[in-house]
């Protein structure tokens, strides 16, 4: 990590720069190295480069938008706006984001003198979404509890017909306020914590926090621990796919499809318990290591093949059954240059043609002596994105049966205790794409901010793209075919 | 399609036969912490300091004498207390059946409770019950769990339970989360919208007493002071096993298995 200073005038042009040179913006966040000291961050990956390079920017009042060139930053100015209240000028989108219109915290609530545990008043009112005068476009919002079970969100279609012309989806209802909760927490507690910002990303989460505090304190974790850690990570993003299919079948309909996608995930997790005692893989982690060491036994990788083949079978039924293609593909086109310029990230993006992906570019864990195949397709559509995704399964378990080969004994665990003064970033290709966790510590060794940054995040501000302009019809096959979660998003 | 049908005919019927003998599909899993208070070396606080939501707490009684309390309800089975404890007075275990009537029997060697009176009302829904989801601000674990519900090994329509979209035609109020701020107004709405009698249950650690996300300015701490609770399922997140326990133990269809914040096998 290359931290700069950066002065609030040499923004704009620094981010002409970084782009011109095929540099990306990953995320922008907030904090207050000292009382009254606001900081703004801008974390952004460098071509053919595996450090990041983070900017540091201490504004003196407002400071320019760079949304206009670099539009996937807008989300993080309005959090930042929200969160810290600092002031974008020319943000071209200047609505509350995170915060619904109608929360009013007596201070900024990251403010680091907003108390911990005091309420915000509320009162629900609306804003941010466009008004539509033509007598023929309805207005139709869904949400937020929406039919079964579903993570709470509202969606907001304006449309005409079967034509949906516009899309606003209404995110933040799950906002928890979960990065303030980590401040002063044990290192412990807030892998606990980390664990629980996104349940079916657990392990991400909190391999991207570890991460983000080994890099602060400078421990090297043993490797016997790096491979189980990397193991374990390919193990949630199977389930986490196997999921997504059997999702996705739902939605076009494919009963047997559905229940079949849904019995392997069930599997996926029944295994997941037995080794580690956790169906979402969690109390696992902890700065420096492991808690406990594992044992895969013959079992393990007994259960492992098993699933493969029934997995490729299943696959291969999928990808030639003619009912189930015909409604993914062309569906929810994303193209490569929207794919870039919002941000889309994981899947989604490598479904657009952008080959990126974070254990390869910026390898953690064991994955620098691992081979990786990372699964592009071009089309940008619904089947793309399912086609990545089967891709990557195959590709997860013979990464895994590879680490089985290579576990030697030693050691889980080296200690790591917070630095005073510290900072780290860590990072993970979680199953729906990249996941970043800054990590900053006071002088007292304790943490002072943790910021998040969930792929959900990025690919929500993506998806509305896909459906402005699209029918109603395929809507719910679009939305299943991003695979997003409401929680990592919101948190 | 006929290949499908053929696929799904060859795989045979996955649903498990449990609770009626079968496998629970819980092999391995870690459930809530056993403890033994007889066992605590005097002065050790160790499992308290660690346990990240406050669930453990040493108190005095009036002769001075430490006491361990242990609130299940707060526990979000981390197992850090287990790790902590310097001898065996808090263990491991596979207890995650942890559905109950009365918030005191989630407290180890809590108040007695008393036994709620609605058992009998409840009896015209034991062959059927509907349910309405509410998400107030999950990190979508519990959700996992609750999708898992209808995949074909636990296959809950066999139980003639089922989900609807529809708040109206609900008995029962399932709820996830610690409810934020801007969860609070449509979860009312949805159980203003019940036809009586309702009954509500607060699935997951979150839902009972705010869990890991509770009390900050965005959230609550769970349906504490929002709404009466019928049901408690504490867990982080109640496996699926979990769920369909609590709702078999709510329709008088199973036991309740734990008393006094004790597990009875
Ligand atoms: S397992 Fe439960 S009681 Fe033990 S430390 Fe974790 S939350 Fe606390
Ligand atoms: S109880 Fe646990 S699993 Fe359920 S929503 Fe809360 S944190 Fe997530």
């Amino acid at each position: 990590m290359n931290v700069v200073s950066i002065k609030p005038e040499q923004l704009i042009e620094s981010t002409a720069r970084l782009i011109a040179d095929g540099g990306r913006m990953q995320m922008a966040y907030a904090w207050y190295p000292e009382p009254g000291e606001l900081e703004l961050r801008y974390v952004a990956s460098q071509a053919n480069n595996p450090e990041f390079l983070v900017w540091r920017c201490r504004p003196k009042g407002p400071v320019p938008s760079l949304t206009a060139t670099t539009p996937l930053l807008g989300w993080y100015e309005r959090e930042i706006s929200d969160l810290f209240g600092q002031q974008f000028v020319g943000q071209p989108e200047p609505y509350s984001l995170v915060l619904h219109p109608g929360a009013a915290p007596i201070l900024p609530p990251l403010d680091p003198s907003y108390p911990a545990s005091m309420p915000m008043p509320y009162v629900a009112k609306d804003g941010g979404i466009p008004d539509v005068e033509s007598p023929d476009v309805q207005r139709l919002p869904f949400g937020p509890a929406r039919a079964d079970v579903v993570e709470s969100a509202e969606l907001i279609f304006f449309y005409v017909g079967e034509r949906i012309l516009y899309f606003h989806p209404q995110l933040f209802f799950k906002h928890r306020g979960m990065e303030k909760r980590f401040e002063g927490r044990s290192l412990t507690g807030a892998v606990v914590l980390a664990e629980r910002v996104s349940g079916v990303g657990s392990f991400s989460h909190a391999l991207a926090f570890c991460q983000a505090v080994e890099q602060a304190a400078g421990c090297a974790v043993p490797r016997r621990a790096q491979l189980l850690r990397t193991l374990l990570a390919e193990l949630e993003r199977l389930y986490n796919h196997l999921h997504y299919l059997g999702h996705l079948a739902h939605t076009t309909t494919l009963k047997v499809g559905e229940a079949d996608g849904k019995l392997l995930e069930e599997r996926a997790k029944q295994i997941n318990a037995r080794l580690t005692g956790s169906r979402f893989l969690r109390s696992l982690l902890v700065p420096g290591g492991l808690r406990r060491d594992l044992d895969p036994q013959l079992w393990f990788g007994e259960a492992l093949e098993e699933l493969r083949k029934d997995a490729a079978t299943y696959t291969a039924m999928l990808e030639s059954t003619n009912s189930h293609l015909d409604r993914l593909l062309t569906t929810g086109v994303l193209n490569e240059k929207v794919a870039l310029d919002q941000g889309a990230t994981g899947p989604i993006e490598r479904a657009s043609g952008l080959d990126r992906d974070l254990r390869r570019d910026h390898p953690y864990g064991a994955y620098a002596e691992l081979p990786l195949a990372v699964p592009i397709e071009t089309s940008g559509d619904a089947h793309a994105r399912s086609q990545v995704r089967i891709a990557e399964i195959e590709a997860s378990i013979a990464l895994i049966e590879r680490i089985l080969l290579l576990l030697t004994d030693g050691p889980v665990y080296v200690e790591c205790v917070g630095v005073p003064n510290s900072e780290g970033l860590g990072w993970a290709e979680s199953p729906r794409g990249s996941l970043f966790y800054a990590v900053h510590f006071d002088a007292a060794g304790k943490i002072a901010r943790v910021k998040i940054k969930s792929p959900s995040f990025s690919n929500w501000r993506v998806f509305p793209f896909t459906v402005h302009d699209s029918n109603m019809m395929d809507y719910a096959i679009n939305e299943a075919s991003f695979g997003l979660t409401v929680a990592g998003c919101d948190r | 399609m006929p290949l499908w049908t053929l696929f799904g005919l060859l795989n045979g019927n996955a649903t498990t036969a449990w609770p009626h003998g079968g496998d629970d599909g819980q092999n391995g899993l870690l459930g809530m912490p056993r403890f033994a208070p007889e066992r605590c070396a005097a002065g050790c606080e160790e499992c308290a300091a660690v346990c990240p939501t406050a669930a453990i707490g040493v108190d005095r009684d009036r002769s001075g004498a430490e006491r361990l309390s242990v609130d299940y309800g707060r526990c979000v089975v981390c197992q850090l207390c287990v790790e902590a404890c310097p001898g065996d007075a808090a263990m491991p275990s596979h207890d995650w059946a942890f559905g109950t009537r009365d918030r005191s029997d989630l407290q180890l060697d809590g108040p007695r409770a008393e036994r709620k009176t609605q058992a009998a009302s409840r009896r015209d829904f034991r062959r059927s019950l509907h349910i309405r989801h509410i998400d107030a601000g999950s990190c979508n674990g519990c959700e996992s769990e609750l999708q898992a519900l209808n995949n074909p090994f636990y296959n809950l329509h066999r139980f003639g339970i089922f989900f609807t979209p529809s708040p109206r035609f609900a008995d029962l109020l399932l709820v996830t989360g610690p409810v934020t701020y801007a969860m609070r107004d449509p979860l009312l709405r949805a159980y203003e919208a019940m036809p009586e009698p309702r009954w509500v249950m607060a699935v997951g650690t979150c839902a009972v007493s705010g869990g890991m996300s509770g009390g900050s300015y965005a959230c609550g701490n769970g349906l504490e002071g929002v709404l009466p609770v019928d049901i408690y399922l504490p867990g982080c997140p109640p496996n699926p096993a979990a769920i369909i326990e609590a709702l078999l133990m709510f329709l008088d269809r199973a036991p309740q298995r734990v008393k006094g914040g004790r597990f009875v096998e």
